[in-house]
C-alpha cells in the first residue's frame, strides 16, 4: 500500500465488537459519499469477513488480534478496506462462495462479500495469517441479487 | 470463546402456531441465542411459525443461517414458516443470497396469520 491508511483499528476477535465496527464503517462510508444502501453493503461485507476470521481463522477464540485499515480512494473515488490477522492460513484459491442452489444453513459469507464489493482479494501474509483487501467504488453498478 | 449475546424475542400464540418477534441486530454474537429460542419453540410442534422481522434492522449470514434452519425444521415436521415485515437491509441480504424466493415472505403479521 503506497500511503498510510486514513483510519486504522485494532480489535480483539470478539463477536461483541462486530456491531461497533459496523457503525463506524457506515459512518466512514457515508462521509466519503456512499449512500445508505451502499454503506450498508460495505458494512455487511466487512462484518462477514470479520465473522469468518473469528469463527474459522481463530476457531472462536476471543483473545486474538484483527486489524482493519481504511483508505479513501481518489480517481476513481471509493473506499479500500484491508483486514489482517494472524489466523490459520488458507489457500486463497479455496476461498469460494458456495452454490446458492444448495439451500442449507451457513457458507454464505464469502458470497455476500463478493456480491457487495467491487474488488475482493484474499492472500496469505508473509508474517503469518491472512489479508483481505476489499474495494468499493462510488458510482459503481448497484448490487444485484444473485442470478 | 466469544460470548453469545442474548436476543430479546417476543412471542405471541396463534390458533395454529406462534409468532416470534426478535428485536435488534442479528449478527454472529446474537444468532446463537435466536437459534436456541427458535429450537425451543419448535419443540412445541407448531403448525405455523411466523417470524416477524420488523424489529431487526440488520442481519448477517449467521442470522440467515438461523432462518434456514428454522425452515428446515418446519418442513421436517410438516409445519409452515412465514417471514413478515422485513426491513430493507434484511430483505436485501435475502435477495443477494437468492433466498427471497425460498422463504414465504409476507407483508405483516395479519397476512402471515391468514396465509
Amino acid at each position: 500500500m503506497s500511503h498510510s491508511p486514513d483510519l486504522s483499528i485494532q480489535m480483539l476477535s470478539r463477536t461483541s465488537l462486530l456491531a461497533p465496527v459496523r457503525c463506524m464503517l457506515v459512518s466512514f462510508a457515508e462521509r466519503i459519499g456512499f449512500d445508505e444502501t451502499a454503506s450498508g453493503h460495505i458494512a455487511l461485507a466487512v462484518d462477514e469477513a470479520l465473522a469468518n476470521v473469528i469463527r474459522h481463522g481463530y476457531s472462536g477464540r476471543d483473545d486474538c488480534r484483527v486489524w482493519l485499515h481504511f483508505w479513501e480512494l481518489h480517481e476513481p473515488a471509493g473506499l479500500r478496506i484491508v483486514v489482517e490477522d494472524y489466523a490459520r492460513q488458507v489457500d486463497p484459491e479455496l476461498i469460494r462462495g458456495r452454490d446458492l442452489s444448495d439451500i442449507r444453513p451457513g457458507g454464505l459469507g464469502v458470497h455476500l462479500i463478493r456480491s457487495t464489493m467491487d474488488s475482493v482479494r484474499f492472500e496469505k501474509r508473509r508474517e503469518g495469517g491472512m489479508r483481505l483487501t476489499l474495494e468499493k467504488l462510488l458510482g459503481a453498478a448497484p448490487v444485484q441479487s444473485a442470478a | 470463546m466469544s460470548k453469545s449475546v442474548s436476543v430479546t424475542i417476543q412471542s405471541e400464540k396463534l390458533p395454529d402456531g406462534v409468532v416470534l418477534a426478535p428485536s435488534g441486530e442479528i449478527d454472529l454474537s446474537r444468532s446463537p441465542s435466536m437459534r436456541a429460542q427458535v429450537a425451543e419453540v419448535m419443540k412445541t410442534a407448531p403448525k405455523r411459525l411466523v417470524i416477524d422481522l420488523s424489529g431487526v434492522p440488520y442481519m448477517d449470514s449467521s442470522g440467515v443461517a438461523t432462518l434456514v434452519e428454522a425452515l428446515q425444521s418446519t418442513r421436517k415436521c410438516g409445519a409452515k414458516l412465514l417471514l413478515c415485515a422485513l426491513t430493507p437491509r434484511v430483505r436485501s441480504i435475502l435477495e443477494i443470497s437468492r433466498l427471497d424466493t425460498v422463504f414465504t415472505i409476507v407483508a405483516d403479521r395479519a397476512a402471515a396469520s391468514s396465509d
